[in-house]
């Protein structure tokens, strides 16, 4: 602007110092001006939400802090509250272990609480790529840890999944040279005979030479919140790979792969998840051989990961549309063969542009898992209309007790979202 | 670009061409449903040399050098790429893609990996290359394309022109035998076309087999030993640059050149 301007005779070489904004521009005024009270309409509509909050906040506040925690008893706390409306708390209090717990055994909460901190532990690396890649062998270990440390019994049972997995694995790359995806189905077929025909024998045959055993805890005895948190992690865990496969199988040139694939994804997703939850829980019995002991919680496991898969595979195929053919026609010029090209170039790109809708599932289904309280398992909404609700002490207490299971569930689902926005942000690498 | 030759013998002395046969396409045809894409083509590559293809917009160019490493399914006829016959057979494919290159109008980096990533990719994988290795050979030949200080960047971070240069720097990182280009500068801005060109005209001059689909006609007269015009499917005519562009033979020749060269 100094340059260039003939007419003029003096030009300015020296910037002028910028000069303070008028004060209805500056500041918290200015913003409450332009953003709040830009105009009459605009000015009125401030003015009645603002009285909507307060009048929101007046009721709520209150009940929430004049609450009452120290009492054992709904009649205790009105007691004490003599009239005032207000919150009873003491129920979450008194009924704590319930709500988290259920009827797992008070002297292992310990146990349920280790194998609560270390999925932070095993999730870590998987999460934040900058950790030590050699923390994966921990993440690898900690479904086998964690069924030993919840579940109890010898650790021969674990280890011996784990045996099959390592055998599934080996069989694996004794193929892989021949063919990828029949390596794949090989080692599956060779990991589950395993674990069907030598785990139990082996595992008791170990265990009567070193016993290595914790005290046995049945399912039925895990209930509240644990229930939804091991339902939804491992469901999610579970559906994520699940739902890769169905999602490239749907792509696949294989036509009896891609029916089949195309069939599961469309029953699932016509079907609601409660009517897989009731057959889960009464209908599989019947297919069963009888005398077979098919856990309900690994039933309900099955379920929960089947429905999501479907899902997770529709939101991943979307991923997978939108990756230009110039990506796979560049793999294949370079020689990768399906596998290959497929992990290194199309998922990464195709998991990413999904990862908003991989998330809204994992939530979904998070959140779902309160459904099993309708096949009268005691999760945390079971463990509330059940035994809480219809005690003498805590008849009637909804509010507090719905609300806090609210709250915990929004914790969780609120880390999860805030974690993709910074995943997403993480890997944005193609438009900077 | 560059100057046509025109006096000159069109191929530079020093770039010899071996009697060894590099490519052998006999009697290939293919099909797109009804659609007769290529029609009875025949051409024997010899190593060492530099095809320049040209024709008109939808006459198979594209079609047929992808046929060359299997992107496209051809429906009769035989390719012999390197001693090695494309069939139906993976091993063969996966074979012959590892030692041919190929460079595509639109580049197609993979975005979320970063250029030295991208060019150490199939290497480590295909090649089995140790990774220090892999990561060597990538800056040798980033820095035969001009670009060894963008390594650690993402493809999204650079021009069209620098972005081929590194396509072309990742298929080198495989040691191929023969490279083919499909229209690498058409999707470039003009002030770019040339950093490509050069990096390709240098590609020759280290003896690299090469199949390239281009209108750069001045690249054709400097560089390629044998231009070939395809139309409707068909390799119409071949020869060198020098009679190819002064004398065609062929009236369809003539009008193509007409058009492209202008008036
Ligand atoms: N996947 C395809 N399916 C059907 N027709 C195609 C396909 N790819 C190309 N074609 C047709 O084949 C012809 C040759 O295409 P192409 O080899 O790309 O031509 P060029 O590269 O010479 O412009 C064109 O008419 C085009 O429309
Ligand atoms: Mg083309």
């Amino acid at each position: 602007m100094s340059q260039g301007d003939h007419s003029v005779a003096f030009v300015r070489h020296d910037p002028l110092p910028p000069q303070a904004p008028p004060v209805s521009q500056a500041g918290v005024i200015g913003w409450l001006r332009t953003n709040l009270f830009s105009s009459i309409g605009n000015s009125i509509m401030t003015l009645i939400t603002l009285y909507v909050i307060y009048a929101l906040l007046a009721a709520i506040v209150p009940w929430i802090a004049n609450g009452v925690w120290d009492a054992s008893s709904i009649r205790e706390c009105r007691e004490q509250l003599q009239g005032v409306n207000a919150a009873c708390w003491a129920v979450i209090e008194e009924r704590w272990p319930q709500l988290v717990f259920g009827n797992y055994p008070p002297e292992h909460y310990g146990r349920a609480v280790l194998a609560f901190v270390l999925l932070f532990v095993a999730l870590a690396p998987v999460l934040y790529f900058g950790l030590p890649r050699k923390m994966l062998w921990f993440t690898g270990l900690y479904p086998f840890l964690a069924y030993w440390l919840i579940w109890g019994g010898t650790l021969w049972i674990p280890i011996m999944a784990l045996v099959g997995v390592v055998v599934g694995f080996v069989v694996f790359r004794l193929l892989e040279e021949k063919s990828f995806f029949g390596a794949m189905v090989a080692a599956l077929a060779a990991a589950l005979a395993f674990w069907i025909v030598l785990t139990a024998p082996l595992a008791e045959a170990l265990a009567g030479v070193l016993p290595l055993a914790l005290t046995p805890v049945a399912s039925r005895e895990i209930g509240g919140f644990m229930i939804n948190f091991i339902l939804g992690t491992s469901g999610i865990a579970l559906s994520l790979p699940l739902g890769i496969m169905l999602a490239l199988g749907r792509q696949s040139t294989l036509p009896i792969i891609k029916m089949i694939c195309v069939i599961f994804i469309e029953f699932v997703r016509g079907v609601p998840l409660i009517t897989l939850l009731f057959v889960a829980s009464v209908m599989l019995a019947y297919f069963l051989p009888p005398g077979t002991n098919f856990d309900l919680m690994l039933r309900v496991i099955i379920m929960v990961t089947l429905f999501a898969a479907a899902y997770m595979a529709e939101a991943i195929r979307g991923g997978l549309a939108a990756l230009p053919k110039g990506q796979y026609e560049a793999g294949d010029s370079l020689g990768l063969d399906y596998w290959q090209k497929m992990r290194l170039i199309v998922l990464p790109q195709a998991l990413k542009i999904s990862i908003p809708s991989i998330v809204n599932i994992a939530i979904g289904l998070f959140k779902d898992t309160t459904l099993v309280s309708i096949i009268s398992m005691f999760d945390v909404i079971g463990m509330i209309r059940g035994p809480i609700l219809s005690s003498t002490e805590w008849f009637g207490v909804y509010w507090e007790l719905l609300g806090f299971a609210g709250v915990l569930f929004f914790v969780f689902c609120y880390g999860i979202s805030q974690y993709s926005q910074w995943l997403e942000r993480k890997l944005a690498t193609d438009h900077r | 670009m560059s100057q046509p030759i025109d006096a000159a013998p069109a191929v530079p002395s020093h770039l010899e061409v071996s009697d060894e046969v590099a490519i052998e396409i006999s009697g290939m045809n293919k099909w797109y449903g009804q659609f007769h894409v290529l029609r009875d083509i025949d051409l024997t590559v010899y190593r060492g040399e530099r095809i320049v293809i040209c024709g008109p917009s939808g006459s198979g160019k594209s079609t047929l050098i992808r046929c060359i490493n299997a992107l496209e399914e051809h429906q009769a006829g035989k390719i012999t790429v390197d001693g090695t016959l494309l069939s139906s057979d993976l091993k063969n494919i996966d074979k012959i893609r590892s030692e041919v290159g190929m460079c595509f109008q639109h580049f197609n980096l993979f975005p979320h990996l970063t250029i030295l990533e991208n060019c150490t990719l199939a290497p480590i994988w295909v090649r089995k290359t140790p990774k220090r290795e892999a990561e060597a050979t990538a800056m040798h030949f980033l820095e035969k394309v001009k670009i060894p200080d963008q390594a650690n960047k993402y493809p999204g971070q650079l021009s069209g022109g620098q972005q081929q240069r590194v396509a072309i720097a990742r298929s080198l990182c495989m040691k191929p035998k023969i490279m083919l280009f499909d229209e690498p500068t058409s999707a470039l801005d003009p002030e770019m076309i040339k950093e490509v060109l050069d990096t390709m005209i240098e590609l020759a001059e280290d003896g690299m087999t090469m199949l390239c689909v281009t209108h750069e006609m001045g690249f054709a007269r400097q560089v390629a030993n044998r231009v070939i015009f395809m139309d409707a499917g068909q390799i119409v005519e071949q020869n060198e640059p020098e009679p190819f562009f002064n004398n065609p033979k062929s009236e369809r020749t003539k009008l193509f050149l007409s058009q492209i060269l202008g008036h």
